[in-house]
């Protein structure tokens, strides 16, 4: 579903050329639970805002579910973020003052769903992430895990190919964070493709496949064999 | 549009009201830019409208004739100056058979005099005048009777009062038949007192005193000439052709040949009218200046608050743009922003606008005016402004990358 090739990011500010990513590929398969790895400054970030449509690669191909995401314009970059990816940001990125249930419905508005079917499908997604009871809260008036929580759900709401998050338990306490996790994991179950960003091994240790960056090249792609097992069990 | 635009005006309205000081801030640079375009421009169309019905009051179809510029050598003295209309001039226009065009015509001799009554006393107009007069000028009497023939033959020391004059010596409100007041020392019995004909400024008509002809010349000002002739011609369509009927006339009769050396002119209402609305208009065009300076501020003001706006919503169009709106969703919702804007300051500036003209207008004792073309060119400005000045914020928000908008601090 996701296929990168030989994709490169080079930042020039002046005279100084800065390579954040150097000819990465890889793919990502429909259904996949991933954790990409790396220290800060390692281009993961650089790495998720592409795979985001959030920027464009300087060479290579992006690929996403067959469409080549770096020869789009603006607001075609726009439709892909808004139909086929859905993000969960480090730091949550609710409208203030706003209520849960709107901001779930804010993507959906830019897809022109009516009003009525957005106000359901929001109630739903709020309902799988567990917050029915908070849904008229203000964004503001809900607690970080809370409104983590909004975001997936609200990254849920147009049925994303894509589930992308950006160190998506930085801000959160070990035990919300441990929460905001188990989310991910379950939706993974039941079909989502996952793709997380991480600089925090334990958080990585959920994902099924762990691909680490180093200096803006792929240092290890590996399975993780603890989840493979954890999975197994499961069913 | 992405959203239904209900939805959109909605929201607009909602991030409007959850910064209230800096909408209202903005809003007041339009209500002062519309508020005083409105006011000010009726109150200019106010003052052009009284002076036009101040000199129509005069008679539309009136001539006046006056003695050209006294010239001694080469030194000319001052237009009205000579003394060479008379009383005979003003007997030929209405008797000559080559003047068909003229229904009337008054002769007058016209100064300034101190008139004293009892303790109180004033400086005025005093017009000695025929009968026909009140006709040619259309004077109305309040109370009493106007200057008659019999007084006219007698040289009688009667007088009819401007109703100004009235409220000067007598008092507002007073019926001064039968007093007594003195023009040059000479007593005058009061017979009349005209109805008001309104107006101040350039030219008060009520601020007047009418004596007979006949009087003023021999008794009064001891002068044989006429200091004015008014003519009434027969229709206004005519008016050119009774101009020239008199000018020719006066001529022959002055015994001059050429046109350029007349020792009189002659003006129609008409013409002291277009020169009037001339001088209102540029005035009312000077205040429109200024009018539209003060707008042209507002709607910078709106566009400063939009570009604040902009700045200060960065991540959160940042985010909107990371969650698919395209450009065009972005752009409508700063737009219809700054359009509520530019409309609400708009009404509100209409109303005040229209209230300040009414109390202005009502202190200066002008007749109120308030011009839909006025009204519509301050809606149709504050609409361009709320485009215009929030297009270009608007844009500019629009085009900002959603990671770099994200990141911004």
């Amino acid at each position: 579903m996701i296929s990168v090739n030989k994709l490169s990011k080079i930042y020039v500010n002046g005279d100084v050329e800065t390579i954040a990513l150097k000819d990465v590929s890889f793919q990502i398969n429909e259904g996949e639970f991933v954790a990409i790895m790396g220290p800060s400054g390692s281009g993961k970030s650089t790495l998720m805002h592409i795979l985001g449509a959030l920027d464009t690669p300087t060479s290579g191909t992006y690929i996403l579910d067959g469409q080549n995401v770096g020869k789009l314009k603006d607001d075609e970059l726009a439709e892909i973020r808004n139909k086929k990816i859905g993000f969960v940001f480090q730091s949550y990125n609710l409208l203030p003052r706003t209520t849960a249930l709107k901001n779930v419905m804010l993507p959906m508005a830019y897809a022109d769903i009516p009003k009525k079917e957005r106000e359901e499908r929001a109630k739903k997604y709020l309902k799988i992430v567990g917050l029915e009871d908070r849904m008229e809260h203000l964004s503001n008036q809900l607690s970080g895990g809370q409104q983590q929580r909004v975001a997936i759900a609200r990254g849920l709401s147009m049925n994303p190919k894509l589930l992308l998050a950006d160190e998506p338990t930085g801000n959160l306490a070990t035990a919300q964070g441990e929460e905001i996790i188990e989310i991910f994991q379950k939706l993974n179950q039941q079909g989502h493709t996952v793709v997380i960003i991480t600089h925090e091994p334990q958080i990585a240790e959920h994902a099924k496949r762990i691909i680490s960056i180093l200096d803006g090249k792929i240092s290890s792609d590996r399975i993780n064999p603890k989840q493979i097992k954890f999975n197994r069990k499961g069913k | 549009m992405n959203m239904e635009f209900s939805e959109s005006l909605v929201e607009s309205f909602g991030t409007l009201t959850l910064n209230k000081m800096r909408t209202g801030l903005a809003i007041l640079g339009i209500v002062i830019g519309i508020a005083s375009v409105i006011a000010l421009i009726s109150l200019g169309q106010a003052s052009q409208k009284t002076v036009q019905s101040q000199i129509q009051s005069l008679g539309s179809n009136l001539l006046t004739v006056q003695p050209g510029a006294l010239t001694q050598g080469n030194i000319r003295g001052a237009q009205g100056g000579r003394t060479s209309l008379t009383y005979d001039d003003a007997k030929a226009i209405l008797t000559s058979p080559s003047v068909t065009q003229v229904k009337n015509v008054s002769p007058e001799y016209t100064s300034r005099s101190q008139i004293t009554a009892g303790r109180n006393n004033t400086n005025t107009q005093v017009s000695g005048v025929t009968p026909i007069y009140s006709e040619v000028r259309k004077v109305s009497i309040a109370s009493g009777v106007f200057i008659s023939q019999s007084d006219l033959d007698a040289l009688s020391k009667v007088a009819v009062l401007g109703p100004q004059v009235v409220t000067d010596l007598f008092g507002e409100g007073s019926v001064p038949i039968g007093e007594t007041i003195r023009i040059n020392k000479i007593a005058f019995r009061v017979i009349g007192v005209t109805v008001s004909k309104g107006g101040s400024g350039f030219q008060n008509q009520d601020d007047i005193i009418y004596i007979p002809l006949t009087t003023a010349q021999k008794l009064v000002f001891g002068a044989n000439y006429l200091s004015s002739i008014s003519v009434e011609a027969k229709s206004e369509q005519t008016m050119t052709e009774a101009q020239n009927q008199v000018g020719y006339l006066l001529l022959s009769r002055h015994k001059l040949s050429d046109p350029t050396q007349a020792d009189f002119s002659i003006f129609s209402q008409n013409d002291i009218l277009n020169a009037a609305s001339t001088v209102t208009g540029t005035f009312t065009a000077l205040l429109s200046g200024i009018a539209a300076i003060s707008l042209l501020v507002g709607g910078i003001g709106v566009m400063n608050i939009m570009l604040v706006t902009v700045t200060e919503r960065t991540r959160e169009i940042g985010l909107r743009k990371a969650l698919g709106a395209k450009k065009k969703v972005i752009i409508t919702q700063f737009l219809l922003e700054s359009i509520i804007l530019a409309f609400t300051g708009g009404i509100l500036g209409i109303i005040i606008g229209a209230l300040i003209s009414f109390i202005l207008t009502k202190v200066l004792s002008l007749p109120y005016a308030l011009s839909p073309s006025s009204i519509l060119l301050a809606t149709g400005v504050s609409g361009a402004i709320g485009i215009l000045f929030g297009w270009y914020p608007a844009k500019k928000a629009s085009s900002l990358q959603p990671i770099e908008a994200l990141r911004y601090e």
